[in-house]
């Protein structure tokens, strides 16, 4: 019976809901090519992080052990020689990272909640008459050469009272889906238009080169990533637990703490991995707001370059050591990953 | 004292709640942005004991489009040939079309229109800025490179993005080791992958310069031609962002119901008339999203020109990004912010037009 109903041809699937056998062969085919596409730039650094200067010259050798004798100077050259120069710039990282995406993500989950379940309805005419007068303080403090602390303070007496005095007029009133697009399109902002004033900011601060500034600016550049992905969560989360929490007399933050939290944990997992590595990898703002003390370790990758030309054996060791972090974490942690990005995604 | 204070906090805790945010957006991204603002209409000048700044109006403008700077960030215009006059043409009518489209389809709100206006302007100017530095003869500026690597760059990753997802969502063994191979360039930092494609694409003596000689190719040097460099940049960002697309489409396409897809099959429709019928529709607001997150990014590229090329050969690889920090080095702050409000503009028009005309009517349609 069976030997009667199989199929003998290339292009006919043996089985219901499976592919044809050549059909199988083409598929494994560019999965194959793929993955050696993606396999093959890391193993050429691998490779290469073992290699001498004279390996590295034409014919390229492909083999350790069989082309090659693998060698650790360079590694023993980044790590022993180097040795402050390499751990200082990773221990930033190692610092700025983490902290400024666990900031990202307090603040960020708690917008995205407060924007979940509580309605706001700013009036526009407060928020526009406060982008004026920061617009004024500005043109102030530029124009006029008033010190700052003197036209902030004015500015914001000025907001106050007018607000008493106008606030009744304002009729026209944003809702809970305007902040959020808001916050979500700073994405937008290229950094670079943010990143003069930053810098700017933190030098008269007397901040610049320092990790607080870095994570300062991670995370509010991350921010708008956290609320999007986050909200999307939190709208998923049923609300009965928290109505009756509610009921017995719990604050909103116990029950934010208490109960939201951890059943959003894979969510907040799937977007702390993402900005994580967001913020691992971050050049620009750290180009602006980091020379010496807290320069973090893609600058430092960056910086070879200038400093003695391309030694790809030396530049081999610092990539995998940059990377090799972020590769240990996201693997174990990948199936969060695509369910997380998918929320955020599906349901924009 | 103590339960008052908790007391306090508990009846302002809805604006507790979202006021960190507000602040954080209001201290490192407006208020930086006004004063960009400013910096973008001033002069920057480096005086005894400290700086001045000149209000020049908008000089840092005029200077990028039609000074001494319009090579740099436009490009140098060479005379546009028939064909790029007919893509044109092509162009405005479409535009027109959709104009009239639109005004026929009921009242027309205000908004509505002047958005459409400044979209439809942009992009035909832009096409224009394309068609003429694209010409023999012409020039790339830094404008017209970035609308590069976000067009044709978003649009190879989407593809291929797509293509593996769909690849990897057929029922075959092994799929959870292509799912993580494929994902792994997207944690490579790029300033990494910058120097690793320069180590690849060294071609005297990277893995593949046997195959440069064998073509006679092992004396050129691609770093030194403006399209193979554009091409090696090009290459590097898709190597990091094709797992990106893939993965959130390979989910898109796991969470897609299987039962029209098996009626569809069993009433004898070929592979491609189910993806055309069945499964593209239910994917597309997916899609839309991704390649708008894509395009959001892909505008602010920097690290790897800045890694890869320096900008150059010349600025045939200068970002946007890249050209507003190489202004801010030579302390000409007022042209940098100027840059950074240019690419600010293009990448709000477009990002919100697609936000607006793609995004939207795809997931009301859907919902």
């Amino acid at each position: 019976m069976s030997k009667a109903v199989r199929r003998t041809s290339l292009f006919e699937p043996r089985r219901y809901g499976e592919l044809a056998p050549a059909s199988k062969i083409a598929v494994y085919g560019l999965l194959a090519l793929w993955s050696t596409v993606v396999l093959f730039p890391l193993y050429w650094v691998a490779i290469t992080s073992f290699k001498l200067p004279i390996d590295v010259a034409y014919p390229p050798k492909y083999l350790p052990f069989i082309d090659y004798q693998p060698s650790l100077h360079a590694w023993r050259y980044i790590f022993v020689d180097l040795g402050n120069d390499t751990f200082r710039p990773y221990m930033n990282s190692v610092i700025v990272a983490p902290l400024s995406t666990l900031l990202a993500l307090i603040i960020g989950s708690m917008a995205a909640y407060a924007l979940s379940r509580i309605q706001y309805r700013p009036s526009l005419g407060s928020v526009v008459t406060f982008i004026l007068l920061l617009a004024g303080v500005v043109l102030a403090v530029a124009l006029a050469g008033i010190d700052w602390r003197i036209a902030t303070l004015v500015a914001f007496v000025l907001f106050f009272f007018l607000l008493r005095a106008l606030g009744s007029r304002f009729r026209r009133r944003l809702g809970n889906g305007d902040i959020l697009f808001w916050i979500i399109s700073q994405r937008i902002l290229p950094p670079v238009v943010a990143a003069i004033p930053v810098y700017v900011m933190f030098q008269k601060l007397h901040m610049l080169d320092t990790h607080a500034a870095l994570i300062a600016t991670y995370a509010t550049v991350n921010l708008p990533i956290v609320v999007w992905l986050m909200y999307d969560f939190f709208v998923a989360v049923p609300k009965d637990l928290e109505e009756s929490a509610q009921l017995d007399g719990a604050s909103r933050f116990r029950i934010f703490i208490g109960i939201v939290l951890p059943l959003a944990k894979p969510g907040l997992i799937a977007t702390g991995l993402l900005v994580l590595i967001l913020a691992w990898n971050e050049y620009l703002l750290a180009l602006f707001l980091s020379t010496a003390k807290a320069q973090t370790i893609p600058l430092l990758v960056a910086a070879q370059n200038a400093t003695r030309g391309p030694q790809w054996w030396y530049m081999s060791v610092l990539i995998i050591i940059m990377i090799a972090p972020v590769l240990v974490i996201t693997i174990t942690l990948q199936k969060y990953i695509a369910k997380g990005l998918l929320l955020g995604a599906v349901k924009g | 004292m103590k339960r008052m204070l908790s007391l306090w906090l508990d009846r302002q805790s809805d604006r507790l709640f979202i006021l960190p945010s507000v602040l954080m957006i209001l201290a490192f991204s407006i208020f930086p942005l006004l004063i960009s603002a400013y910096l973008a209409l001033s002069r920057f000048q480096l005086g005894i004991g400290g700086y001045q700044l000149h209000f020049v109006g908008f000089a840092n403008f005029a200077k990028l489009l039609f000074g001494t700077e319009q090579y740099h960030f436009l490009g140098v215009f060479a005379p546009i040939p028939w064909l790029g006059w007919l893509l044109l043409a092509l162009l405005a009518g479409l535009l027109g079309a959709s104009l009239v489209r639109y005004l026929r389809g009921g009242p027309a709100g205000i908004a509505g229109l002047i958005g459409r206006a400044i979209l439809m302007t942009l992009i035909l100017a832009l096409a224009l800025l394309l068609a003429a530095t694209l010409a023999a003869g012409g020039q790339l500026g830094s404008l017209s490179v970035t609308l590069l690597y976000v067009i044709l760059g978003v649009s190879a990753q989407f593809v291929c993005g797509l293509a593996l997802a769909m690849l990897c969502s057929q029922r075959i063994a092994g799929r959870g080791f292509f799912r993580v191979v494929f994902f792994l360039p997207l944690m490579v930092t790029p300033v990494g992958i910058a120097y690793m494609f320069r180590m690849l694409a060294d071609m005297t003596q990277g893995p593949l310069a046997p195959l440069w000689r064998l073509f006679g190719l092992g004396d050129l040097s691609w770093a030194s031609q403006a399209w193979s460099a554009r091409l090696v940049v090009m290459v590097g960002d898709s190597w990091q962002w094709i797992p990106f697309i893939f993965i959130v489409m390979l989910a898109a396409l796991e969470g897609q119901s299987q039962d029209q897809v098996e009626a569809a099959s069993l009433d004898g429709a070929s592979y491609w008339q189910i993806f055309r019928g069945v499964t593209w529709p239910e994917i597309a607001p997916v899609a839309a999203t991704v390649v708008l997150i894509r395009v959001i990014e892909a505008f602010k590229i920097i690290d790897l020109p800045n890694v890869l090329t320096n900008g150059g050969p010349g600025i045939a690889t200068e970002s946007l990004t890249l050209h507003s920090f190489i202004n801010w080095r030579t302390l000409d702050l007022g042209g940098s912010a100027a840059v950074a409000y240019m690419l600010l503009f293009v990448s709000t028009v477009f990002c919100s037009s697609f936000f607006n005309f793609i995004m939207q009517p795809l997931r009301s349609a859907r919902a």
